[in-house]
């Protein structure tokens, strides 16, 4: 490296041709979360788990016989509902703590000192990416789920009611829990403690509630994440706890968290010092 | 230009930054010194818009931060060189800064041929040393060909090599008219690279002055002497208002509080022998300590205790 001529307007950056906002940020953040292994990880993580939950519940239906209220729909879209959220969540933190745990953070502000611009442009990157595998990962849940149980003449196909609502759903429900963590770790600021209160949300919460007398619990587990809530969301039937919401419903439900998460996100990250 | 009025940070019952007003100009290089805790860093994270002013105000080219219409073809900052996504590529994290503000691929490049990283720009950034970080938060300074430049304590841990890399680059962005406002807590790396001063401690501005201007003050009343007769010039020095100090060398001294010509002076009326006298140039650091002795935050306990 020569420290002699250091020469550094060799050719000016052309001049802005509009404010940079939306369009240049997301472009920006794209390339952010391609370019981290990290992503990679958690993603394949994410259609490993789906996938090969629904391939050991559909074997276990297929060889064991099922239940009362069996379905299909649901056997196949469970794991992804269920556990691969969880990795989703880690992802939805990641986004936005990796930011304050590398200290990256101040420099993304420097550049990008519209912070509502940032914020969003973050969370939209991440709800499109996860949006997009889950709804790929929904599919082949499905897909491969159905034709274990066709051996048993159990399936159902994506034309019979209620079945693609609960394919899309499922890939749906996983991105609101990921902008959820999302909000939560813009809100904490921390990897650890995101991931930790979101855990907690999900898991601890519904079972400090299971302690509550049955009448209370029964009337409360509808908003409650554990507990069975997500389960409705997967079935293309209606729920089989009466005390449920329907599928919309209890999408409806989860979506009001993430979205109060979001906006106390936002307006944390505005206002306060990075 | 950068412009402070009245700027002040407090931190619960800590004020941080205390009601400091200054212009940085362009065309040479500023440099922003006091003693480690004096309050640099927070100021220039309020010039960058991260952290919000308690009180007063501060302006980049006029113009709050926020409100810059592409912050990156004005300001280019290196505040932490180490504050990069570890797991991203050198290329990669300079892409998505210049990607916010539409800067083209090809400055991308460009800017990595300029700090000299081109056979690690693919590499991720988790491996780099300190100086290949900082040239990595150089090059993402210089991305979007800014006006006004801040680097904070750029040269800590560079090796003398990088430090000298680091002077020249200041001084030629200086030179092409831009503003270029750097920190230090040590003078004397101030000493051949700055050509004005900001000087802070406890949060308050000490001196803000020409470098020439800074060590002058200090100059003409110190004077180096060698002499055998040390006790007579002492008696000597003290009637005259000065002060004698034992210098490194053996029979050195510094005076203080007179002029060289004036020892010349007394030494002639008085008979004693000199081997020889010099003004002595009072050096950056000892202006600098002189001047910021009353305001370093934690200052060790001198003397025996018993």
């Amino acid at each position: 490296m020569t420290t002699a001529a250091i020469t550094v307007r060799t050719r000016a950056v052309p001049a802005a041709a509009k404010r940079p906002g939306l369009p240049g940020t997301l472009r920006s953040e794209l390339t952010k979360i391609l370019s981290v292994r990290s992503t990679y990880w958690t993603l394949l993580a994410f259609m490993a788990a789906s996938i090969g939950w629904a391939v050991l519940d559909c074997a276990g239906i297929a060889s064991h016989g099922h239940g009362p209220g069996f379905n299909a729909a649901e056997a196949s879209l469970t794991g992804q509902v269920a556990l691969g959220e969880l990795i989703i969540v880690v992802l939805g933190a990641l986004v936005i703590t990796s930011e304050y745990s590398t200290g990256m953070i101040r420099t993304s502000l420097a550049v990008m000192p519209r912070r509502g611009v940032l914020y969003a442009s973050k969370a939209i990157t991440f709800a499109a990416v996860t949006l997009a595998l889950a709804l790929i990962t929904s599919f082949v849940d499905f897909f491969v789920g159905q034709a274990i149980l066709s051996g048993k003449h159990y399936s159902t196909t994506l034309g019979a009611p209620g079945v693609l609502r609960a394919v899309l759903l499922s890939a749906a429900i996983v991105t609101v829990f990921g902008l959820f963590a999302y909000g939560a770790g813009a809100i904490i600021r921390n990897t650890a403690g995101a991931i930790s209160a979101i855990l907690g949300f999900i898991f601890l919460i519904p079972l400090l509630a299971q302690a509550l007398p049955n009448a209370w619990f029964a009337d409360l587990q509808r908003w409650l994440p554990g507990g069975g809530a997500l389960e409705p969301i997967a079935r293309s039937a209606p729920p089989i706890d009466g005390h449920l919401f329907s599928a919309w419903g209890e999408f409806a439900v989860f979506s009001g968290y993430a979205a109060v998460l979001l906006a106390v996100g936002a307006w944390l990250f505005i206002r306060r010092d990075a | 230009m950068i412009e402070a009025r009245g700027l002040s940070k407090r931190y619960g019952d800590k004020l941080a930054v205390d009601d400091l007003s200054f212009t940085v100009r362009p065309g040479r290089v500023t440099g922003f010194l006091g003693p480690n805790g004096a309050g640099k860093t927070t100021t220039m994270r309020m010039i960058l818009g991260l952290d919000r002013p308690t009180a007063g105000s501060v302006t980049v080219n006029g113009q709050p931060f926020a409100e810059l219409y592409s912050a990156m073809r004005e300001v280019g900052a290196l505040l932490d060189a180490k504050a990069v996504h570890g797991g991203r590529s050198a290329y990669n994290h300079l892409l998505c800064l210049a990607e916010t503000n539409s800067i083209p691929r090809s400055r991308v490049d460009e800017v990595i041929g300029i700090v000299g990283l081109e056979d690690v720009a693919r590499k991720r950034s988790k491996g780099f040393s300190l100086g290949m970080s900082q040239r990595l938060g150089i090059a993402a300074a210089l991305l979007g060909d800014p006006d006004v430049l801040m680097f904070d304590e750029p040269v800590n841990g560079l090796d003398p090599e990088g430090i000298r890399w680091i002077r020249l680059l200041m001084r030629s962005l200086a030179a092409e008219g831009r503003t270029v406002f750097v920190s230090s807590h040590l003078m004397s790396e101030m000493e051949n690279t700055a050509d004005h001063l900001i000087v802070i401690g406890r949060g308050k501005l000490i001196a803000d002055c020409p470098m020439a201007e800074f060590t002058a003050d200090g100059t003409a009343l110190a004077t180096t002497v060698k002499t055998p007769d040390d006790q007579q010039l002492a008696k000597t020095v003290t009637a005259a208002g000065g002060r004698l100090e034992r210098g490194e060398a053996d029979q050195e001294f510094t005076v203080r509080g007179l002029s060289a010509e004036q020892v010349g002076a007394l030494a002639r009326d008085h008979g004693i022998l000199l081997y020889y006298l010099a003004p002595a140039r009072m050096s950056l650091e000892e202006a600098f300590m002189e001047l910021t002795a009353d305001s370093v935050e934690y200052q060790a306990k001198t003397g025996a205790q018993k």
